[in-house]
């Protein structure tokens, strides 16, 4: 093994130049595969971050997913019933007893919960009218569930427990209306109830039709003016691992009936794009990498070919075809090795700058520097496939070169 | 002395499509520090018997048995590994490594065997490359050398694994005629003082001359009574 591997090296050195040139190709083609993953997985992981922070990682609501079972039905499961003018039940909309469903919530671990509730009311200022929703909810334990404090820019969430008269409304209804912290508004319900309200915290999320409609109060105060003494129609919930989602909102939609519906769910959509995205992504970062495998195949065979007399003087002194095999791979195993391990750090290096970059301006607000992961999964990658297609690349010329016949080459020389 | 090669009904044939025998039908025996140098005219199919001898090649009938075992049957890697410990091989071209040193090209051979330990491979290797009057020549690479003193590594990386049986591929045939003299008084000496077996093919009447013993080739055939053009001059 030692004597196959010295032999590979010298060949090696004693083709510098083209050493370089494919040992740079498998150099580039691990640092750019390193560098655009850790982008794309970087933005991948701060586009999910957003999702996940900014909405909640299930939202339980006051719907069911499939109409109730009609008795008849029961009765006759495989008969077709019709039944006519049936009218649904009438109760107050939202989640019924929830109390209870909440302390059954809360009993799973790894979770955070807060009820609220959400209605349309139609908001009065010096003869301006919107029509917003509004949410009730308990500050102590909605700042626990989402991100809405990090978004206030004047008040606070607590003002609400100072003043359960308060109001917090986003920066596009200040704007439109021309208002200001401290202000009253006129809130009016769909059963005609009219009361004022005074502003006491302001919001800007960045979502110009959010930050227009949306609007928050205390939730008792919210289930007074929509007339739901005792009810709330959503539980917010997050938890300490977004990826859990899935399998947690499906327990609690099997226990308590609601419709529960996870992040992953309710953006299946932008997930798949996320998919096609990445695989966009692999497929031309691999393609570097197979281009690189035939500068590494191109260089061996040439190797292979100038080396004919040398191998048949190694079989003909006895080295066997396997030998000869292992020193050509074992040339491709040594170019792929350093080429992948100068890669990575070639790729560090690339990540570094994109470090560097700084965004001017996002949807956020504020400059922000490029989302750069580094992943242990990216590096294991780049590192097992370009030392694969390394070896896959010498394999053909390995074998050839495994096959020369000395005689051949002896009959051919003299 | 003791049968050390024997040859029984060797014929080799190139399976193209109008196939091609280069060796017909022949029997011989070499004995154990015999010298035998096999002569013929170009195309008689010299090298090849060589090549089969050396176990290069493959028969494609005929029995070959070296130092008392039979090899017919024999896959490619058992071959190599008989003739790495006892046959060494010297070619009208010197195939030496370019990339290695002398020294490294005359080991070899011996780290492939790896028997000896680095330092006696080095040794023996010193030894060889000493004998042949190449001492301060051994850590220069094949393209620093001259044609003969090249041969004269070849001649030693032959000697590496101490074969059995050296054998030579017309082993002066490139060489200007000072080297030539020069190798040819070598595997002489190597013969008659050292008692090596060695089956050379030669064009030339004199080196043959110095033979135990001399086959003549003709047509793939052996030839008694073929005589070389210029044995009389």
């Amino acid at each position: 093994m030692r004597l196959q591997l010295s032999i590979a090296v010298t060949h090696l050195l004693a083709r510098k130049r083209q050493t370089l040139v494919s040992l740079s190709g498998i150099v580039l083609g691990t640092a750019f595969f390193l560098a655009v993953s850790a982008l794309m997985q970087g933005s991948e992981k701060d586009f999910i971050k957003r999702l996940v922070d900014n909405s909640p990682h299930i939202t339980v609501s006051d719907e069911y997913r499939g109409a109730d079972i009609q008795p008849a039905a029961m009765q006759w499961p495989d008969a077709a019933v019709n039944i006519r003018s049936i009218k649904p039940q009438t109760e107050v909309r939202g989640i019924r007893g929830y109390q209870q469903k909440l302390a059954f919530i809360e009993s799973i671990p790894g979770l955070r919960v807060a009820p609220a509730l959400t209605g349309s009311v139609v908001l009065t200022f010096a003869g301006r009218v919107q029509g917003v929703s509004m949410t009730g909810l308990i500050p102590e334990s909605m700042r626990e569930v989402s991100s809405i404090e990090d978004k206030m820019i004047e008040g606070s969430l607590e003002a609400l427990n100072a003043n359960p008269n308060g109001i917090i409304v986003g920066i596009g209804l200040i704007n439109k209306f021309k208002l200001a912290l401290g202000r009253n508004v006129t809130v009016t319900t769909s059963d005609g109830i009219v009361r004022s309200m005074k502003i006491v915290g302001i919001f800007r999320t960045g979502t110009a039709n959010y930050d227009e409609t949306q609007t928050y109060a205390l939730l008792k105060k919210v289930q007074s003016l929509l007339n739901r003494p005792n009810r709330v129609n959503r539980f917010v919930i997050q938890l300490s691992d977004p990826n859990q989602a899935r399998d947690v909102a499906t327990l609690i939609e099997q226990r308590i009936g609601y419709k529960s519906v996870s992040w992953l769910e309710a953006s299946e959509d932008i997930m798949s794009l996320l998919t096609v995205r990445n695989i966009i992504m692999y497929s031309v970062v691999t393609a570097i990498l197979v281009v690189a495998a035939f500068g590494i195949y191109n260089t061996i065979s040439t190797i292979v070919m100038e080396k004919t007399r040398d191998i048949a003087i190694m079989k003909s002194m006895g080295f066997h075809a396997s030998d000869i095999q292992l020193i050509f791979l074992s040339e491709g195993l040594i170019v792929g090795l350093i080429g992948s391990l100068l890669g990575i750090a070639v790729g560090l290096g690339l990540m570094w700058i994109l470090d560097q970059v700084v965004l001017p301006i996002t949807a956020m607000g504020g400059p922000t520097h490029l989302p750069v992961y580094r992943g242990q999964r990216q590096f294991f990658i780049a590192f097992a496939f370009a030392l694969f297609s390394a070896v896959a690349a010498s394999y053909l010329p390995a074998n050839k070169g495994g096959r020369v016949h000395p005689v051949d080459v002896l009959r051919g020389s003299m | 002395m003791s049968t050390l090669l024997k040859a029984q009904s060797l014929v080799r044939t190139l399976p193209l499509t109008v196939p091609v025998t280069l060796v017909r039908d022949i029997s011989l025996e070499i004995q154990h520090g015999e010298f035998v140098a096999i002569m013929g005219p170009s195309g008689s199919g010299k090298s090849s018997l060589l090549y089969l001898l050396g176990l290069l090649d493959i028969p494609t009938t005929g029995q070959l048995w070296l130092d008392g075992q039979d090899t017919s049957g024999f896959n490619e890697d058992t071959l190599a590994d008989l003739r790495l410990a006892k046959l060494g091989f010297v070619f009208q071209f010197h195939f030496l490594l370019a990339e290695f040193t002398a020294l490294e090209n005359v080991m070899l051979p011996m780290r492939k065997l790896a028997r000896l330990s680095a330092t006696d491979m080095q040794k023996r290797a010193e030894k060889l490359l000493d004998d042949l009057g190449m001492a301060d020549q051994e850590h220069k690479k094949p393209d620093q050398l001259s044609g003969g003193q090249r041969q004269r590594v070849a001649i030693a990386r032959a000697m590496a694994n101490d074969p059995l049986i050296i054998l030579a591929d017309e082993p002066t045939g490139n060489l200007d005629s000072v080297s030539s003299a020069n190798v040819k008084e070598i595997l002489r000496d190597l013969a008659s003082q050292q008692g090596k077996t060695i089956i050379t093919v030669t064009h030339d009447p004199v080196f043959a001359k110095a033979a135990d013993r001399r086959i003549g080739l003709v047509d793939g055939r052996l030839d008694p009574n073929w005589v070389h053009p210029n044995a009389q001059s």
